[in-house]
């Protein structure tokens, strides 16, 4: 029993013994992915439809005007969220399966793609151009700042002509802010910064206190992928909904206080 | 009473190994160890298979069902419909030795490169379930290596000569979270360990019969301390200003 036969069996790409549907969730976050990045890129070099009475999309916020900046203002801010989706931990594992399908699924033979070399050449994370993934807390801390912008304009929904007014658009942009709350602060970088790093959570007063907020940030870590995915469609959704009513193809039903 | 129909890999080698077919009675309760016992006793005495308790606890008997690594003894006949072929297979990231059988050696040479548990000479032995609960979890691997075979720096690049795989990155976790551990294996993590290499996409996490969440709690907040340590200019200027907190 303890001769060695035979070395390793060789997995070719896209091989696998696998009878499930296994190529099914991939393909559908290559396909949801690939939808959303089409419609922020046309968002973003639209250049119009995004701001209308207290409403500013999110993808334009914070508004930034620039004498000498020629192109659409989302393009100066739109790489701070889509920076931090791109180094974020669940959403590397989804492009990692759905597009570099290295490998595209569990028991699934991976393919030579991109930077993901096959045999003795991977490296993984571990060299460039994929070690630049390790900038994710410093794309958490711009995510943060961009969040603040967005509550700011979420609580400035509820406001027009100095009176409380809360249409449908404003319940739309305080339940994107929750999803991305949500998202943003479920991070597993977030995690390990209140707390996560310490061996001793009861050594000291303040490492009670973090390990309190470690214990709350888990509770959202435990969800990622799921807040990953609404905050998603949530920001889609809330630019959807400005677009609409930006472009007259709506109005935006007032609940509270005095019409738009 | 219904019968099950197995594909089984017999043979030495993968090349000049093969499947061989066995008709097998299904019994309520039933799992795939239990069909591979029927076909040893009163089929073929000779199929190799290596198990030891039969009840998911040991983690002798890992094999591949359906191209998914898997316990035998945890996989249930009745998860299978009737009209389907159950084929089994050894684990293919390791070297094959017999049928169901692999050498898992190279898992043991990695653990003893592990700097074991380190605590300080006048250790406090007194400590909180909150400190320890993050490494109960870790503790809980059967180390029926499930991960490591399923791991694809390991199973499609066989880069085990620079990758350690999930199963001893928890068990570093585990180390390096205790509160009365004193050792440091950050660098050695990133250096000999290859943390880098894993591209955390959790298919550890999807096989482990103990539910451990490797990736999310043990791989990613390793990684995290190799960034505090490696990769992060504010915490790196952080500790030559103050010094490096001791552990």
């Amino acid at each position: 029993m303890n001769q060695t036969k035979s070395a390793l069996a060789p997995q070719k790409p896209l091989s696998t013994e696998r009878r499930d549907i296994w190529w099914l969730e991939p393909a559908l976050v290559a396909i949801g992915f690939g939808l959303f990045i089409i419609y922020a890129t046309w968002r973003a070099f639209e250049n119009n439809f995004y701001e209308i009475g207290p409403y500013l999309s999110p993808f334009y916020s914070p508004k930034i005007v620039l004498d000498w900046w020629k192109f659409s203002p989302a393009l100066l801010i739109l790489w701070v969220p889509a920076g931090f989706r791109a180094t974020c931990y669940y959403y590397r594992k989804a492009y990692y399966r759905a597009y570099f399908l290295s490998p595209p699924a569990c028991g699934v033979g991976g393919i030579n793609a991109l930077g993901l070399s096959q045999g003795k050449k991977y490296c993984g994370e571990s060299t460039f151009p994929l070690v630049i993934q390790n900038i994710h807390r410093y794309m958490l801390y711009l995510a943060i700042a961009v969040l603040g912008f967005l509550w700011y304009d979420a609580i400035l929904a509820c406001i027009w002509q100095n009176q409380l007014r809360i249409g449908v658009g404003s319940i739309i942009f305080i339940a994107n802010c929750l999803f991305l709350s949500a998202y943003t602060f479920g991070c597993h970088v977030f995690r390990h910064l209140v707390g996560g790093k310490l061996d001793c959570f009861s050594c000291s007063q303040t490492a009670k206190t973090q390990f309190s907020l470690w214990e709350a940030v888990t509770k959202f870590n435990e969800h990622h992928m799921f807040w990953a995915w609404v905050s998603l469609f949530s920001v889609a959704i809330t630019d959807f909904y400005v677009r609409l009513i930006a472009s007259h193809s709506i109005s935006d039903l007032t609940l509270i206080g005095p019409p738009l | 009473m219904r019968e099950a129909t197995l594909k089984v890999f017999r043979g030495t080698d993968y090349e000049t190994g093969e499947f061989k077919t066995y008709k097998v009675p299904v019994e309520d309760g039933m799992v795939v160890l239990d069909a591979i016992h029927y076909i040893q006793k009163e089929i073929d005495p000779d199929v190799a298979v290596r198990w030891n308790c039969k009840a998911a606890k040991c983690g002798s008997c890992s094999a591949e069902v359906n191209g998914k690594p898997a316990l035998m003894c945890k996989t249930r006949m009745d998860h299978f419909a009737s009209d389907t072929e159950i084929q089994v297979q050894p684990l293919k990231t390791f070297p094959l030795v017999k049928d169901l059988v692999t050498n898992v050696a190279w898992n043991y040479e990695v653990n003893k490169k592990i700097t074991p548990f380190t605590p300080a000479k006048d250790a406090d032995w007194t400590f909180f379930q909150e400190d320890i609960e993050r490494v109960q979890e870790f503790r809980k691997c059967i180390e029926c290596f499930l991960c490591q075979d399923v791991c694809h720096v390991l199973r499609d690049h066989n880069r085990k000569d620079a990758f350690i795989g999930p199963r001893f990155l928890v068990r570093t976790a585990g180390l390096e979270m205790h509160p009365l551990d004193k050792a440091n294996r950050i660098e050695s993590l990133k250096d000999h360990g290859g943390i880098g290499f894993c591209n955390i996409t959790k298919c550890c996490t999807e096989v482990c019969p103990e539910d451990i969440h490797i990736t999310d709690n043990a791989i990613i907040p390793l990684k995290e301390r190799v960034v505090d340590e490696f990769y992060d200019p504010v915490m790196m200027l952080l500790k030559k200003i103050f010094g490096k907190k001791q552990k």
